[in-house]
């Protein structure tokens, strides 16, 4: 336990020769954690226009019950596409790989992550593998078999694209456990002497107990990913009925990790949203050690509720029970962090700034996504509405209106610290109103299609579903002009913006006790020992003033 | 004289359920019911409907009422109270949920339990346990289901079975391809694109997946079931309304997926009767019934 990575003192000399300056730094090999998390989050962005003219494309199609916008077999590749595009090169690395790299050496009080080195290599896993991804398209087929790739469809449709989509998920699997390992390792190693773990702003938690799900669970991926090659490659039968193989252990081991997956892309936006609201709210975060519980009884219920993607898959009865309470289980200490982010907000002194709306837009979003979460749990309930667009409808408002929307909310909190110059707030809020709005109308008409009869991953359906279908779809025609004022506002502002100073929200986390944006290894002096982060509303802060050095 | 706080958000709650309550009983968002066990599941779909709507507006009014009325007045540069935590109110609200929670999974078994789905696969067997039920299935199962192998009885996957599959059931042989469904009749030899049943009687059907993975699904019978590839699966239902309702395929299975679809038709007795004899093949199959009394189409 005395070990220490890095001291928290000023190393001499930053090897400053060797690295890139200026703009160059973020198309290089840096290691230095703020370029990389900027890196992540820049690369996660790109990715994510990818992934949402692909949906724009599909809400396209869905605009006519007819398959009349593009060939079936491209329907089914871009469906594949977006799916694979949003949760592996979007959500995953932006949540933990971006906003992680980011804070979390200065939550714990560190120079940098524990493995720099790596650190930078799991970031420059990402742009090939996503290349790779999206090249399969243009070299004869991409993936057609959706992001759930079940056997034995997977082993039957177009090979390449297949293997290549294999190849890809297994890269940016590898580039989730590099991440997971070096996070897992700061948070416990290097903190800074004098902090406990108890002190650590919550994010530090969430990240922790994202990282550990990633450890565990995404390596099974893998495997599993590797024998489905395997069976494509080399004709072996390990999910092949026809070869005496069996297609539902498949299922088993996908969603050992996919399910996982889900709290691998939204307890870091619970961590995110937990160091949002205090700032803006001017008020301690309520109930912090219960917020570390639940944080923890989520990661460890998130590892034994996998088969609930399974009912309709003839899974035995006590298996439908046991897994219909444990999912339901997770309901309660979800709920216990709504109510403590409520109690946070209430009696507070609340600026209703870009990140205050998206925050509180995550959590409208998130409790209706949770609600039909608890719904979707109960076996008899799930059996009518599984595999339906309520499903498609259920798992966007988790993860576009959870996380995606603390993305959001995110990137206007620390734009101030990635840039030095504060994001321009009536374009803000305007993006807000378009994406908050368009979002909602996209989304939940899609439950009454799901419960009246529209499959999901359908290019036809029933005319009688035809106009609730184009509603949706100029719901989704809002959430992309949406983005334009969010790219005018990010572009503008980082050139043009108002200075913003060093801390324009007075906040007491540690990555705001620096300069904006922070110098080289993160603090001028020694790192300061923030023991009480969300410490509003109490007498003066020693601790905002800059330690001694220990 | 000002409400006390504690009588306000009792009130308040109340009148929550209350809407809850109502919005369960008069938003209806399901298609009409059409199975014996629809209505089954639209009971437990009213009571989510109520639960969920009373917790999500609850929870936006708090939310909104927070916004308004903490709002950052402008120049105001103080903190809010330095509350950070308070340990009745967080018992209070890991209790309530945990409550519902549990609530909600005892009542959804109930539900479950009473669609069938719990139940052992078949009528004859309603006393045995796993093992000799899947022997007694394999044994009752239409021949094309006794698994081409034939070593030993094959494990028969199933559903929900409302009625079970008792010797009165309907048998049709379901086989799912892409990228449609074949209905074969063993008693009468009939092959359909469409299942015809009759209403208010058990249907059990044996389902079988040629190549990928399909699902059955009827959304007016709130009823659904993979077809997996190597896994003979049993499902049964009873319909209870006369009419022509879509079978959809529910799980991604090709290029045509969005096309996979066919028609159930819930018809009275006589006109299935009046349809299975029309639409008997001339040869009689088998010899399972001795003798056929009435005459061919001509």
């Amino acid at each position: 336990m005395t070990l220490t990575l890095s001291p928290p003192t000023a190393t001499p000399e930053p090897q400053a020769p060797l690295q890139p300056q200026g703009w160059l730094r973020y198309f290089s090999f840096s290691v230095d954690h703020k370029v990389i998390g900027l890196q992540y989050l820049v690369c996660g962005f790109l990715f994510y226009f990818v992934g949402g003219a692909l949906a724009g494309m599909i809400r396209t199609e869905l605009l006519t019950p007819l398959s009349d916008f593009m060939p079936r077999e491209t329907y089914n590749e871009v469906l594949t596409l977006h799916g694979t595009v949003m949760i592996f090169l979007w959500i995953v690395p932006v949540v933990n790989g971006a906003f992680g790299n980011y804070l979390i050496p200065f939550y714990v009080g560190a120079r940098d992550m524990a493995f720099p080195r790596l650190n930078a290599v799991a970031f420059w896993l990402i742009p090939p593998a996503g290349l790779l991804l999206i090249s399969s398209y243009f070299i004869g087929s991409a993936s057609q078999s959706g992001w759930t790739a079940y056997p034995p469809l997977s082993l039957t449709t177009p090979a390449t694209g297949q293997v290549i989509w294999i190849l890809s998920v297994l890269l940016l699997g590898s580039s989730s456990i590099l991440g997971g390992i070096n996070f897992i390792a700061t948070i416990l190693k290097l903190r800074r002497p004098g902090l406990k773990m108890l002190q650590l702003p919550m994010f530090c938690w969430a990240l922790l107990g994202t990282s550990i799900l990633v450890v565990l669970s995404t390596p099974v991926l893998a495997g599993t990913l590797v024998l489905l090659s395997f069976d494509i490659i080399a004709h072996t039968g390990f999910f092949n009925p026809a070869l005496g193989g069996n297609a539902v252990v498949y299922q088993h081991l996908f969603w050992f990790y996919s399910h996982p997956a889900v709290y691998i892309m939204v307890l870091p936006a619970f961590g995110l949203v937990s160091e949002i609201l205090p700032v803006h709210a001017r008020k301690p975060l309520f109930g912090y050690i219960t917020m570390v519980y639940s944080i923890l009884a989520i990661v460890v219920l998130g590892l034994v509720v996998w088969a609930h993607h399974m009912f309709t898959s003839g899974t035995p009865p006590w298996m439908r029970l046991f897994f219909t309470i444990a999912t339901s289980l997770i309901a309660v200490p979800t709920g216990i962090k709504f109510f403590n982010w409520l109690a946070t907000l209430w009696g507070g002194k609340i600026a209703l700034n870009s990140a205050m709306l998206f925050s509180c837009g995550f959590i409208f979003n998130f409790v209706f996504g949770g609600i039909t979460g608890v719904a979707l749990a109960q076996v008899p309930f799930d059996i009518h509405v599984h595999d339906t667009y309520f499903v498609v409808a259920h798992f966007h408002y988790i993860v576009y209106g959870g996380t995606v929307f603390v993305i959001f909310g995110s990137v206007y909190h620390w734009y101030p610290k990635f840039t030095g110059r504060l994001a321009n707030e009536t374009l803000g809020r305007l993006h807000f109103v378009l994406t908050f709005i368009g979002f909602n109308l996209c989304f939940a008409p899609q439950h009454w299609l799901g419960l009246n009869g529209m499959p999901r991953r359908v290019a036809e359906y029933d005319p009688q579903f035809t106009f609730v279908n184009q509603v949706s779809s100029v719901g989704a025609l809002l959430m992309a002009i949406s983005t334009l004022p969010f790219l005018i506002n990010m572009i503008y502002s980082a050139f043009a913006g108002e200075k913003a100073g060093d801390n324009p929200w007075r906040a007491l986390t540690p990555e705001w006790l620096t300069s904006s944006p922070p110098p080289v290894e993160n603090w001028k002096g020694p790192a300061p020992l923030v023991t009480h982060p969300y410490g509003y509303g109490e007498a003066p802060q020693p601790q905002a003033v800059g330690a001694s050095s220990p | 004289m000002p409400i006390p706080a504690a009588i306000l958000t009792f009130g308040l709650s109340v009148v929550l359920v209350f809407i809850g309550l109502w919005v369960g009983q008069n938003v209806n968002l399901l298609p009409i019911d059409a199975s014996a066990n629809a209505p089954v599941y639209d009971e437990l779909f009213q009571v989510l409907f109520s639960i969920g709507t009373s917790l999500l507006l609850g929870i936006v009014g708090l939310l909104i009422y927070s916004l308004v009325r903490y709002r950052r007045l402008a120049g105001d540069t103080g903190d809010g109270l330095a509350i950070e935590g308070n340990l009745p109110l967080e018992i209070f609200w890991t209790a309530v949920p945990a409550i519902v929670v549990l609530f909600i999974g005892i009542y959804s078994y109930d539900i479950y339990e009473r669609m069938g789905g719990m139940a052992p696969l078949n009528d004859h067997s309603v006393h045995a346990m796993h093992n000799s039920a899947d022997q007694a299935m394999a044994a009752s199962m239409a021949p094309g289901m006794a698994m081409e192998a034939g070593a030993g009885p094959a494990r028969v996957w199933a559903g929900i079975s409302p009625t079970g599959s008792g010797a009165d059931a309907v048998k049709v042989d379901v086989t799912a391809m892409q990228f449609a469904f074949i209905f074969r009749y063993p008693e009468s030899g009939i092959i359909s694109g469409e299942l015809h049943v009759p209403v208010g009687q058990a249907v059990a059907l044996n389902m079988e997946a040629k190549d990928v993975i399909h699902a059955f699904w009827v959304p007016q019978f709130r009823l659904k079931q993979d077809v997996i590839p190597g896994q003979p699966t049993l499902l049964s239902f009873t319909a209870t309304k006369e009419g022509r309702y879509p079978i959809i395929c529910a799980e991604l299975c090709g290029p045509y997926h969005g096309g996979m679809r066919s028609t159930v038709v819930v018809e009275d007795p006589e006109s299935y009767s009046a349809w299975v004899t029309k639409n008997s093949p001339a040869p009689l199959p088998v010899s399972a019934s001795p003798v056929n009394p009435v005459p061919l189409q001509s």
